[in-house]
């Protein structure tokens, strides 16, 4: 059964966007029904049920289409499920551990112990704050250092203890201040990176609304990199590349086109792993739906995650991150290359009178040596 | 110095009849092209030789001026020791970007044309004071020094030479930051080059990082910050955010001396702050008390 948009979340008269107005306006006739049925007594139910079908291929229609800067702007929707929500509907029994240990306690990031299905895992998430109080508090997503200092603290104490790192990443970018340049934002994201690559348990890094350049990349490297459908993750927000390239800040819709920001296209180049699908309209229009979504992909891939060797998990994670930026083509190219040196090898470890003599190697190979010898792989590079 | 130029044009130009006009700001007929370069620090007029003698460098106030790659080499390395590797590496477009009426490649050639290099790093293998390192140096000029897909191979190549041949790394960065148009690629280098650099600490190699006028964004954001050592040159702009961006975020004025190498050695965030002249000295000092 097709659920209906709005079963656990209203969308009230200014949540719809600009490209919405037909939804909008079937919302606004069935609301008008629904009064004169309850004043009149009449039964319009049959009439609301076909405009409810209507509305359902409209936003069917509108979402499997959407631009890239209407993405955007799904992304940005004031009533999208944020950090709070997942940590509520998601995560049983959390701990939050506050303090970066140096400077203060970032409520930009969020950092605690918790449940997700059967597993323990650290949660580092980036919290935007939904009134406005809460958004001032945690400076509307933007991290200061010290979030980034915190987040690296307890990753570093979940390592220590064997615990899974689940990161949910919702920031516009890291926050450009005085203080936060005087406490090293550029060092901490660094660190951040350096460290989050060579960590010895698996990291998920989802994208849950906006991925805002290196605010996001900050806690966003890992063992696997998903997106929710309508977030988006871009090296610069829209306005700032229109703003560059086009001299003209209003051109954001052109540059969020030509920056490739949207889930979809960064899954065709290759460059996350996966996209969590949201539902009819949107994460905000069901809540439960998409927390829903992001629990089963975060169960799923921990259990896959939770069965390689920690020394493979990380020389897959290196390989993956050494990897990024070649085409397909290149790196097909390069496994291959890296499938014929095996081989080789297997070959000369054979004694040589036992040596095949037919010059195809790959169907002489007994697959037994083959994979007793396979060389621990090498940082593949460019030929130089 | 924009303003009054325009002002002077607007206005209409007085004969002599009229009176004198004070000092013509129009560029003078017979004054050859660069022959003479401003300070924009200390405003002086300094004759362009002098300063190129001088390392690039204000005779007067030590302002560093920006140099490009193939000059920042002749200063540092033994003289033709620099044996450069994957110059004529280049990017693919992936993300087919289009702004205005160009397009990325255009660009590219365009830039190319202009700065004599096919990308915004070089990186090869040089001897500093006789000590081997493999080098890295940033071309400021192409593309604002931006990473994209092949600065962060280059480098990514650079280190893995290093650990393979157990030499020191020296990298010279100078940048505007992650590129633009490469879109999340070039997001992904910053990843990139910092896991390479974790496997460079765990192989126990030393990186020198020297930063430069300017080194900003993405870049300072992933492996310039990662130095085992840091090395500043004087009032190099030093950053994760640009100082416009900032100004215009929380819409107050910047303190004097934001975000300059003495700013970053203030708040120990960089080790030394080191003259352009010195800089041969510092680096091979260096390199040999770590020497194993």
């Amino acid at each position: 059964m097709v659920r209906m948009p709005g079963d656990n979340n209203k969308i009230g008269d200014g949540d719809y966007l600009d490209f919405e107005e037909k939804v909008a306006d079937l919302d606004r006739q069935m609301k008008e029904l629904r009064k004169l049925s309850s004043i009149k007594g009449i039964d319009y139910s049959a009439e609301i049920r076909r405009l409810q079908q209507e509305q359902v291929t409209e936003l069917k229609r509108i979402y499997s289409n959407l631009t890239a800067w209407q993405t955007v702007q799904v992304a940005r929707h004031p009533k999208r499920p944020l950090l709070d929500d997942y940590l509520n509907l998601m995560v049983k029994d959390f701990r939050e551990l506050h303090g970066d240990r140096c400077f203060g306690d970032d409520r930009a990031i969020i950092t605690g112990f918790g449940q997700i299905g059967r597993e323990r895992v650290l949660i580092v998430g980036q919290n935007k704050g939904r009134t406005t109080k809460n958004k001032i508090a945690c400076n509307f997503g933007c991290p200061n250092p010290e979030g980034y200092r915190k987040a690296l603290l307890k990753m570093k104490f979940a390592q220590k203890y064997n615990i899974p790192v689940v990161t949910l990443i919702d920031t516009p970018g890291a926050y450009p201040g005085i203080g936060a340049e005087e406490r090293g934002q550029a060092q901490a994201i660094a660190v951040n990176l350096l460290e989050m690559s060579s960590l010895r348990v698996p990291v998920i890094c989802i994208v849950i609304g906006e991925g805002g350049s290196g605010g996001a990349l900050g806690i966003g490297v890992g063992d696997r990199l998903a997106m929710l459908e309508f977030a988006y993750y871009s090296v610069i927000s829209p306005e700032g590349c229109a703003a560059i390239l086009w001299r003209d800040g209003s051109q954001a819709p052109d540059a969020a086109e030509a920056l490739k920001l949207t889930s979809r296209d960064l899954y065709k180049l290759g460059l996350i792993d996966a996209t969590i699908p949201e539902p009819l309209g949107g994460a905000h229009r069901n809540v439960h739906d998409t927390v829903y979504n992001v629990e089963r992909y975060i169960v799923k891939t921990l259990a896959c995650l939770k069965r390689t060797k920690t020394d493979n998990l990380l020389e897959n994670r290196y390989r993956k991150l050494r990897l990024i930026g070649t085409t397909s083509a290149e790196v097909l190219r390069r496994k291959t290359e890296a499938g014929r040196e095996r081989i080789k090898a297997a070959l000369e470890a054979v004694p040589a009178d036992r040596r095949p003599v037919e010059t195809k190697p790959r169907e002489s190979v007994p697959s037994k040596s083959k994979r007793a010898v396979t060389p621990k792989s090498k940082p593949v590079s460019a030929k130089v | 110095m924009v303003d009054m130029a325009e002002e002077v044009k607007s206005k209409p130009v007085l004969s002599k009849a009229e009176g004198w006009n004070g000092f013509s700001l129009k560029p003078r007929k017979d004054m050859p092209e660069g022959l003479w370069v401003r300070c924009p620090t200390c405003e002086h007029m300094l004759y362009k030789s002098t300063v190129e003698e001088n390392l690039n460098v204000c005779p007067e106030c030590k302002h560093h001026f920006r140099i490009e790659a193939a000059t920042r080499i002749k200063y540092l390395v033994d003289e033709g020791s620099f044996q450069e590797v994957l110059s004529d590496l280049t990017t693919e477009d992936r993300l087919g970007f289009k702004f205005r009426d160009t397009t990325y490649k255009q660009r590219l050639k365009a830039e190319e044309k202009k700065c004599g290099v096919k990308e915004a790093m070089r990186i090869g293998k040089a001897f500093i004071k006789g000590r081997g390192v493999v080098l890295a140096v940033m071309e400021p000029n192409f593309l604002m020094g931006s990473m994209g897909f092949v600065v962060g191979e280059k480098f990514c190549v650079a280190v893995d030479k290093a650990m393979e041949e157990k030499l020191p790394l020296v990298a010279v960065c100078c940048s505007g930051g992650a590129r633009m148009h490469e879109g999340v690629v070039s997001l992904g280098q910053m990843a990139k080059t910092s896991a390479v650099l974790a496997k460079l600490d765990e192989a126990r190699g030393l990186f020198i990082s020297v930063l430069t006028d300017p080194t900003t964004g993405g870049v300072t954001a992933s492996f310039a910050m990662l130095g085992d050592c840091l090395i500043a040159e004087p009032r190099a702009l030093i950053g994760f955010a640009g100082p416009r961006t900032i100004a215009e975020t929380i819409k107050v004025e910047l303190p004097e001396g934001f975000q300059t190498a003495e700013f970053m050695l203030e708040h120990g965030f960089v080790d030394m702050i080191v003259h352009r002249k010195d800089l041969r000295n510092e680096i091979a000092r260096l390199i040999d008390y770590c020497q194993k």
